[in-house]
């Protein structure tokens, strides 16, 4: 049996006061010796920042476990406010809206088993969401993973995290172009079939 | 010097995108189920979809994006599906309640999952800062639910009916009723960010982003169904909207297919 699914549609402008939480991005436990951060911005295709934009990571557990864990947008039931994830169970999912200057932070931990963290963008104007990942510097072995050994370097390259020069160390940078901009090759976006 | 679009230019590109479709289907190339990225009738697509086509990922067991994050009784408090109850007044509006299910494309259940909406108020005017649309904004409605399908995949919201409202893509462009929808599948890959439409609206043929799904019979699962057997007498009327979430799960991997 294969039903005909429903079709994406825009998330439009005005998801700011839904989808976002508190301390979406910090999937990491405050203070966790092991934290990555992750962070870059998102292009459009005139190199311009996507300030209207929502970043989404899924990713394994520094276990391997890839069951996830209740507790992301865990609620306060007497204001319904949200108070936050615990900090004990690791939740594998994040979700953080691009600021002013089309800029997004995410602070994890290395998932276990995997070399790279899993990524959807949306935004206004975007029709249907994207998905590509983020591998991680040191883990991914660009010539053994399949993904990244089917593509030429320079695309490739947009798949890698890069430590980020002036950054302490486990911060990394990964920007996000929806479109080729004339200058910067455009990320490489995924199909799951 | 810039060109003033008129609904009559979006409308002549929409017919454009529509005869292109027809004629791609005629030509044996398959149906599509989603709006293609770069659907130029709504501008905002242009500068924002990629070149390249997608890279596909297929047969890979080991594919994080199989799996997904889950969610809990911790993340949803008991008010969150009655957007009606979420301040001390009710909002004005025609009160609606919104109901279906949440399926695989094998037709099986998504079982206590999230769902998020967000929508404008019944005037027509969003509860967000850069909303500018001069309508009033109703100090009782957010417009903001979350709820956890059941075992059978079922959802319900009790909300009002939004109202249409003008946005810059043309002149005279105005957005038909909706509201927004967030699911999640049993894998990332199945992850859907949807609006749901009211049946009968004039404005459908008007909207780019309606119409960027160029296929009919997809453009219809887009709208719900009202049902008059779920509406409550002398309270609410009821619309049933099922969703069918896209792409492969891990149990589909799992069966070896």
């Amino acid at each position: 049996m294969s039903l005909a699914p429903t079709p994406s549609q825009t998330v439009g402008p005005f998801y700011g006061y839904a989808l976002p939480f508190a301390r979406g991005g910090d999937l990491a436990p405050t203070g966790h010796p092991d934290t990555i951060t992750v962070h870059g911005h998102v292009y459009d295709g005139a190199g311009e920042p996507v300030p209207d934009a929502l970043v989404e990571i899924w990713q394994p557990a520094p276990d391997g476990s890839r069951t996830g864990a209740p507790g992301s947008l865990r609620r306060d039931p007497v204001t319904g406010g949200i108070i936050g994830r615990d900090g004990v169970a690791f939740t594998g999912f994040g979700r953080v809206a691009t600021d002013a200057d089309g800029h997004y932070v995410l602070r994890t931990l290395p998932p276990g088993g995997a070399p790279y963290l899993s990524l959807i963008v949306f935004a206004r104007g975007l029709l249907h969401h994207l998905c590509t990942r983020v591998y991680l510097p040191g883990r991914a072995d660009p010539t053994a993973d399949v993904l990244l050994a089917s593509l030429s370097p320079g695309r490739r390259d947009t798949l890698l995290a890069a430590p980020d020069g002036g950054g302490a160390p486990g911060v990394l940078r990964f920007d996000i172009r929806l479109r080729y901009d004339g200058v910067h090759e455009e990320t490489v976006f995924l199909a799951f079939h | 010097m810039t060109t003033l679009l008129t609904q009559g230019d979006i409308s002549a590109e929409i017919a454009d995108e529509r005869e292109a479709y027809a004629a791609r289907v005629a030509a044996g190339a398959p149906v599509e189920n989603h709006p293609g990225r770069g659907y130029a009738p709504y501008r905002g697509s242009l500068l924002r979809h990629p070149e390249r086509p997608l890279v596909a990922v297929h047969g890979d067991p080991e594919a994080v994006e199989l799996s997904g994050p889950v969610f809990g009784v911790t993340d949803v408090t008991a008010f969150d599906h009655d957007l009606t109850r979420q301040h001390r007044g009710e909002p004005l509006g025609e009160r609606v309640k919104v109901t279906g299910r949440v399926l695989d494309r094998d037709g099986r259940a998504v079982r206590g999952q999230l769902v998020e909406i967000w929508q404008a108020n019944a005037s027509g005017r969003y509860a967000h800062q850069r909303d500018d649309h001069p309508a009033p904004l109703d100090p009782h409605f957010t417009g903001v639910g979350r709820t956890l399908t059941g075992d059978d995949g079922e959802y319900e919201f009790v909300t009002v009916k939004p109202g249409a409202y003008p946005w810059r893509n043309h002149v005279g462009a105005w957005r038909p009723a909706h509201i927004h929808f967030s699911l999640f599948g049993t894998a990332f890959t199945q992850r859907l960010v949807t609006q749901m439409y009211f049946p009968g609206d004039p404005l459908f043929p008007y909207d780019p982003i309606l119409q960027s799904v160029t296929d009919e019979s997809a453009r219809a699962r887009l709208v719900a169904a009202y049902d008059h057997d779920l509406s409550v007498p002398e309270w609410a009327l009821g619309y049933r909207w099922d969703i069918v979430l896209d792409g492969p799960s891990a149990t589909w991997t799992e069966e070896g297919r």
